[in-house]
């Protein structure tokens, strides 16, 4: 009894619309799909190449397949015995001709340290070694029975391996492979770890302070005037970020305009000037000052369509102006503290220009160990790990900023 | 906010304090770009107002700073100033040499980006486009992975690609870095885009092409301006990815600045600095009236 229906030529309607809809959605993914490519070969790839580096590395388990072999055959905590020196003999021959036993002794140096000298100069002797090898090589070193080593050298012998994960949380494994927290002198990056995350919502937190009431008064003036105030955080916003660090140097240098300013009006004596740069409160000024416009920004978007009548209503009632403030005006900011709140504190977990310049010892972040692994103790698969780390703990909150705000509610003035 | 007449004089007295402090805070945003300006021009080595500088004192000022930024670097600083010396500046200078590297990084990934990212944009304020959400989120996350480990992932990339050392290297990498502002700025345009424009427009017979020309493009104009700057803004102050992945020889402003602050700060920075205020107060103003442009266009403001 019911005819479908159908388009002019013929198709059923319903076919059609779902055609032309295909079409619709393959030519609107067509547009972004150069963009998606470009993304995953420049960005994502090369950041998936670092994850894996966190838990691959090669350079020790390429170089002996002996040691591998024996290693394989007896279970964690067997004393080395006669085969096992003979391997290790074997991999040092191999590696003085590959020249490779630098490279190999690195990786161990990780987990022991020492090992890396102790594996050059065995390997330079290993050709003249004879049997028995086991006392001849603890002959060349006599460090080479400890069984911490042989436990770091069976753990570097599989290539891949979680121990740079153990490492960037302060943990190590003792002589029969159980994971053991590391000395405490030695235990820096989980008291990094704190510190980042400390300072960072500190700095979300004096953003706010600072971010809320410019935001009001420049979403409660006149566009006029709150267009031309706007350019007070805008400027900034635009600035390089070097130049305003360079200027945060030369203000807070002991012989910097702050403290000729004090000594001036004679708040501190010319005797003790106070130390503001290289140290934690230089780095927290720097990125307050650097970070505001992020708060401010969603703030202000937040803050210009409420309604002041609201307000106005709570007074006539009788409400204080703070009950007026704290019960009606408030809430209806949170939207914009959270948007502003959760970006800061993003940025700031993940920073590193300012710290590194400014922030001396004390000042620094995780992502200036990740530099200091990356260029100076060259322990990359370290720095990868932690790198990871970071990046999960940056991800999850920016997984929660796409669920409560969206990011394409991100704005740029 | 202005003061009600009813207000009570606790209110009023809150209301200035809110002032002051208002004016404080401003202060604190501006105060530390400004005051580089009058520093650079100081004539001692110092990076305080000397005593001859604050009783305004002309023997106080000079331009020697920006003077060290075209001799640093030649190999005849001290010739006469003829046009061999000017060819000198341009070939050998420091900063000189700098600043041309800066262009073309700058000039060629804010091409790219801008190019790539307008494209995506359009697609993604398309109702129809397909997963939206996620594939926004990944466009977006440049901006949000802490820079330290995108240089960090692109040093083990390019090691292995052989793209190291190479301008295309940091074309490519400053070029990502930029695509989320382009892509936020001409989204925020194509919100509340009139879509029965390019309808009307095709059922005047206008092919896509023509459509996208005439109706499409005029008036996403603004956004794609924006986004272009905001792109070569980064990439004209990235310093990270440049030590990780760029040849020794390749100095950017923004590596030689971070070498002069790490190594030994001379006001040589300041005087960069203050062109690169100068240059940014130029930029805000230009993406300021685009932005006014805009929405006049789309109807959104008075005027």
């Amino acid at each position: 009894m019911s005819e479908t229906l159908t388009t002019v030529d013929g198709k059923p309607l319903k076919q059609a619309l779902a055609a032309a809809q295909a079409r619709a959605k393959r030519r609107a993914f067509w547009l972004v799909l150069p963009l998606l490519l470009f993304i995953l070969v420049t960005f994502v790839a090369p950041i998936g190449q670092m994850l894996l580096r966190s838990v691959y590395n090669p350079s020790f388990s390429q170089a002996v397949p002996n040691l591998s072999v024996w290693f394989d055959e007896n279970p964690p905590g067997t004393e080395p015995d006669e085969a096992a020196y003979e391997a290790l003999v074997m991999d040092l021959r191999q590696m003085r001709e590959d020249k490779s036993q630098g490279e190999a002794g690195t990786r161990v140096n990780y987990d022991y340290s020492g090992a890396r000298s102790m594996f050059t100069s065995t390997a330079r002797k290993a050709e003249r070694l004879e049997p028995p090898y086991k006392e001849a090589v603890l002959d060349a070193d006599d460090d080479w029975a400890d069984p911490v080593l042989w436990q770091a050298m069976r753990g570097a012998s599989s290539a891949y391996t979680m121990n740079f994960y153990l490492a960037a949380l302060d943990l190590g494994r003792d002589e029969n492979g159980n994971i053991v927290s590391v000395d405490d002198n030695r235990a820096v990056y989980v008291k990094l770890f704190g510190r980042t995350l400390f300072l960072s919502a500190l700095i979300t937190a004096t953003t706010l302070i600072l971010g809320f009431p410019i935001a009001h008064l420049l979403a409660t003036l006149p566009l006029r005037y709150s267009n031309l105030l706007m350019i007070f955080v805008l400027l900034p916003f635009w600035t390089s970020l070097l130049v305003r660090t360079t200027s945060w140097i030369v203000l807070l240098q002991s012989q910097g305009v702050v403290n000729d300013l004090m000594v001036a009006s004679g708040a501190v004596s010319d005797g003790n000037r106070l130390q503001m740069i290289y140290n934690q409160t230089g780095t927290i000024i720097a990125m307050t000052h650097i970070l505001l416009p992020f708060t401010v920004l969603p703030l202000y978007s937040v803050m210009r369509p409420i309604n002041p009548s609201y307000v106005r209503a709570a007074r006539s009632l009788g409400a204080t102006s703070w009950t007026a403030f704290r019960r009606i005006y408030l809430p209806q900011t949170i939207p914009g503290i959270g948007a502003g709140a959760l970006l800061v504190f993003i940025l700031s977990v993940g920073y590193y220009i300012t710290p590194a310049l400014v922030g001396g010892a004390s000042g620094q972040l995780i992502s200036n160990l990740i530099a200091f692994h990356m260029q100076k103790s060259l322990n990359w698969s370290l720095a990868a790990a932690l790198a990871a780390l970071l990046l999960g703990g940056v991800l999850v909150l920016y997984w929660l900023y796409d669920r409560l705000i969206g990011v394409d509610n991100l704005k740029l003035g | 906010m202005a003061l009600p007449k009813h207000a009570s004089t606790l209110e009023r007295i809150w209301y200035y304090i809110y002032l002051v402090i208002c004016a404080l805070i401003f202060l604190f945003l501006i105060a530390p770009i400004l005051i580089i300006i009058p520093l650079s021009f100081n004539a001692e080595p110092y990076f305080t107002f000397t005593q001859k500088m604050l009783s305004l004192d002309p023997t106080g000022y000079s331009a020697r700073w920006y003077d060290l930024l075209l001799t640093f670097g030649m190999t005849a600083p001290d010739a006469a100033r003829d046009s061999s010396w000017w060819a000198d500046v341009w070939n050998n200078a420091a900063w000189v040499r700098a600043a041309k590297n800066s262009v073309i990084i700058g000039f060629f990934a804010t091409i790219l980006a801008t190019a790539l990212g307008t494209l995506a944009a359009l697609g993604l304020s398309r109702p129809e486009m397909p997963y939206r959400r996620a594939i926004m989120a990944i466009l977006i996350s440049p901006m949000i992975v802490p820079i330290i480990i995108t240089a960090t992932g692109l040093f083990f990339f390019y090691s292995l690609t052989g793209l190291a050392n190479s301008y295309i290297g940091v074309i490519l990498a400053h070029a990502t870095l930029g695509i989320p502002f382009v892509i936020i700025t001409v989204t925020a345009t194509l919100v509340g885009f009139d879509h029965s424009l390019t309808r009307a427009s095709a059922s005047l017979g206008a092919n896509s092409t023509t459509t996208f020309r005439k109706i499409i493009m005029p008036l996403i104009l603004p956004g794609v301006v924006s986004g272009a700057l905001f792109a070569f803004v980064t990439s004209f102050d990235e310093v990270v990815v440049v030590l990780f992945v760029a040849a020794h020889d390749q100095q950017t402003i923004p590596r030689q600045m971070w070498n002069g602050i790490r190594e030994q700060i001379s006001p040589a920075i300041l005087s960069v600095a203050t062109i690169l205020v100068i240059i940014s107060i130029l930029l805000l103003t230009t993406v300021e009236l685009l932005r006014r442009r805009s929405e006049r266009l789309r109807g959104l403001s008075p005027g």
